[in-house]
């Protein structure tokens, strides 16, 4: 039983970076953008989310330098790629080189310094409810954070006019601009939110994961994010499982490792990624109205004046 | 900061090319360096970089060094690599396993430059190779994780199951089973050398599982900072790691590599130096243990005289017989020890470890 706890909690914490980064990712998407640039965004998150709680001392501020910077390197994304209208994914894997390189150049006066992580919630006695206590009101602020995120997302895409622009724009930026809705604009919007949800999980590990940091830390989780935007075909219900179903494959293959259970590292290392090939395979096959790509994705959109 | 030192080097390129006759050069030996990662890994390049500043301390202005940062193996070492020799450098470090090849290429291509490739096998008459027994350290660590487990679990974390890994886990084993014979070990492999996340979801799933001594063969500090924050105990890897865990870290291996840094230096300041092969261990410093912390005296005196033991030469970790997984004994090549080929090439579990190799 306390084992079964421990797992979910690991999986909590392990699923909350790629759930912010994925949730920013799929608002830039259903917009019409492909931003490919999320671990760049991500690690220069992490970068200066670190700077920011090393020299303040509070993680808050901390979390809001990750959310800034994540932003600033959405703006460089939008700017080439919205307004010189470039090739989207040529932009997003720079972003992504870039950012690689210019989190190493910040974080170079603080490697091997070391922080206090996140608090965890504490409720006298609710926390101390067998199983369920430390599970629901026992994790560190990132998680219910990224929850409410989602939610939120999910009202404001199918609950609100804003929203249906939003996806108009991803489906048809044509039509959406014969309305006369200003589709680069946002755009810019979407893709900002996408890079201060990449920039807060970026700023997650240092903060609460792992509290230092390391150039090159975020290892693959941006890719991973993006993978699960796909394999939640677009929709924000989807993406939490499948942001808790990746993230329980990474701390069940190790813990069937230390169990000694024969299955290969590596072929359980690969599952996200075969699982949403697999995804895409069946949206592909079966094609139901709405559950598939936003229809503009990653086309260029130049308003003619 | 690598831009800074790449900007260095073409400045040293130019002034080599245009002040030939200048007798500035001459008196100054220089010597390079090539790094994998940044100075500040905390880890495996920051070692390397700890003993080009011993070197630097030892010789003051007789020397001249450089050293290029974040350098990626493959092609673009080579090109590094030219660029230290054309910059006038006569002795290069080149300090990791996958700048063989561009090192050799480069090697062959200026024979008067001599070249010391770290952790490799490929040698030529102006390139030596060097690297360290860690094994042995692995050994001291298994006594003390034996002595010091409640559970009688030890929790390893891999990175790739290469030869160097597996002997450091089987090395680790047949230390820990001088003092408990029934110690049992669980090993994760997260199939990377770096990765702070998994590396401390490892850590994670290990202690749930029942370990309480955290060892590791991957890179950052994370798995030592869970440890500590887990109120357990664990090894460092590499460098150092005692600031993550203040409470947690035994021991942990160190890589000097400022003796033979120093010893080569010298061999070249007096027109002595020799291409060889160098694979030492705690009898030549080639890596140290650091200080046994977080542990009774009695254990840290067992640790002292086992590291004194190997170094002495009184003590092989794989003195025969070595007991495979499967119960038969290892064919002992090297005399009453295993030989180091056999060390280099380890590809199977000791007897002890109930777990498979992966591709076994």
């Amino acid at each position: 039983m306390e084992l079964i706890e421990a797992i979910i909690l690991s999986v909590l914490a392990a699923s909350t970076p790629l759930l912010l980064a994925a949730t920013g990712e799929l608002v830039t998407e259903r917009s019409g953008v492909l931003n490919l640039g999320v671990e760049g965004m991500m690690i220069v998150g992490a970068a200066c989310g670190f700077g920011g709680a090393w020299l303040t001392g509070s993680i808050i501020v901390g979390a809001l330098c990750g959310i800034l910077a994540g932003t600033l390197m959405s703006l460089l994304f939008a700017g080439m790629a919205l307004g010189l209208a470039v090739n989207q994914v040529a932009t997003g894997l720079a972003l992504t080189i870039f950012g690689t390189g210019l989190s190493g150049l910040i974080g170079a006066g603080f490697v091997g310094e070391r922080i206090t992580p996140a608090p965890h919630l504490y409720i006298p006695f609710i926390t101390n409810i067998p199983l369920i206590g430390r599970i629901l009101f026992g994790e560190d602020g990132f998680v219910y954070l990224s929850l409410a995120l989602i939610a939120a997302v999910w009202w404001f895409l199918y609950r609100t006019r804003a929203g249906l622009i939003v996806r108009a724009c991803g489906d048809n930026h044509v039509s959406a601009h014969a309305l006369g809705y200003p589709v680069l604009r946002i755009r810019m919007y979407a893709v900002m939110f996408g890079g201060a949800c990449a920039g807060l999980a970026g700023a997650y590990l240092p903060l609460a994961y792992t509290p230092f940091f390391i150039p090159g830390m975020t290892a693959g989780r941006g890719w991973i994010a993006l993978a699960l935007t796909v394999f939640a075909s677009w929709r924000p219900g989807r993406l939490v499982i499948g942001a808790y179903l990746f993230g329980a494959v990474t701390i069940l293959q190790l813990h069937a490792q230390g169990a000694g259970i024969g299955i290969p590292s590596q072929f359980m290392s690969s599952l996200p990624y075969l699982a949403t090939v697999i995804v895409l395979v069946l949206l592909s096959r079966a094609r139901t109205g709405g559950s598939t790509a936003p229809a503009a994705l990653g086309t260029v959109f130049v308003p003619d004046r | 900061m690598m831009k800074k030192n790449l900007l260095a080097a073409a400045a040293a390129l130019l002034l080599a090319g245009g002040a030939t006759s200048s007798a500035i050069a001459a008196d100054k030996l220089k010597v390079g360096f090539i790094y994998l990662g940044p100075v500040g890994d905390l880890g495996w390049t920051y070692q390397h970089e700890l003993a080009r500043q011993a070197v630097v301390k030892e010789f003051g202005d007789k020397i001249e060094t450089t050293f290029l940062e974040n350098i990626p193996e493959g092609p673009d070492a080579e090109r590094a690599v030219e660029q230290l020799v054309r910059a006038g450098n006569k002795l290069i470090f080149t300090t990791s396993f996958g700048y063989m090849d561009p090192t050799l290429k480069v090697a062959k291509k200026y024979p008067n430059v001599h070249f010391e490739h770290c952790s490799g096998y490929k040698r030529d008459k102006n390139m030596s190779t060097y690297s360290a027994r860690w094994y042995q350290g692995r050994y001291i660590q298994g006594e003390i994780a034996a002595k010091m487990s409640k559970a009688g679990v030890l929790g390893y974390i891999g990175s790739f199951p290469i030869p160097e890994v597996v002997s450091g886990i089987n090395a680790t084993m047949i230390g820990a089973q001088t003092v408990n014979p029934n110690i049992k070990v669980k090993i994760i492999w997260v199939n990377s050398w770096f990765d702070p996340g998994k590396e401390a979801d490892a850590a994670k799933a290990l202690l749930d599982q029942g370990a309480d001594i955290i060892m590791q063969h991957t890179d950052s500090p994370a798995a030592m900072q869970i440890a500590g924050e887990r109120g357990k105990l664990a090894f460092g890897q590499d460098s150092e790691m005692i600031k993550f865990g203040p409470k947690a870290q035994l021991t942990s291996i160190l890589d000097t590599w400022a003796p033979y840094y120093i010893e080569r230096v010298k061999a070249e300041l007096d027109g002595t130096w020799k291409s060889g092969d160098t694979w030492g261990g705690l009898e030549t410093k080639m890596f140290e243990m650091a200080p046994y912390t977080n542990m009774p005296d009695d254990v840290k005196k067992t640790a002292e005289d086992t590291q004194a033991a190997i170094a002495a030469g009184k003590l092989h970790p794989f003195k025969c017989p070595v007991v495979a997984q499967d119960g038969k004994d290892v064919e002992c090549k090297g005399g009453d020890h295993l030989a180091d080929d056999q060390i280099l090439g380890m590809n199977f579990y000791v007897k002890g470890i109930d777990d498979k190799l992966p591709g076994k």
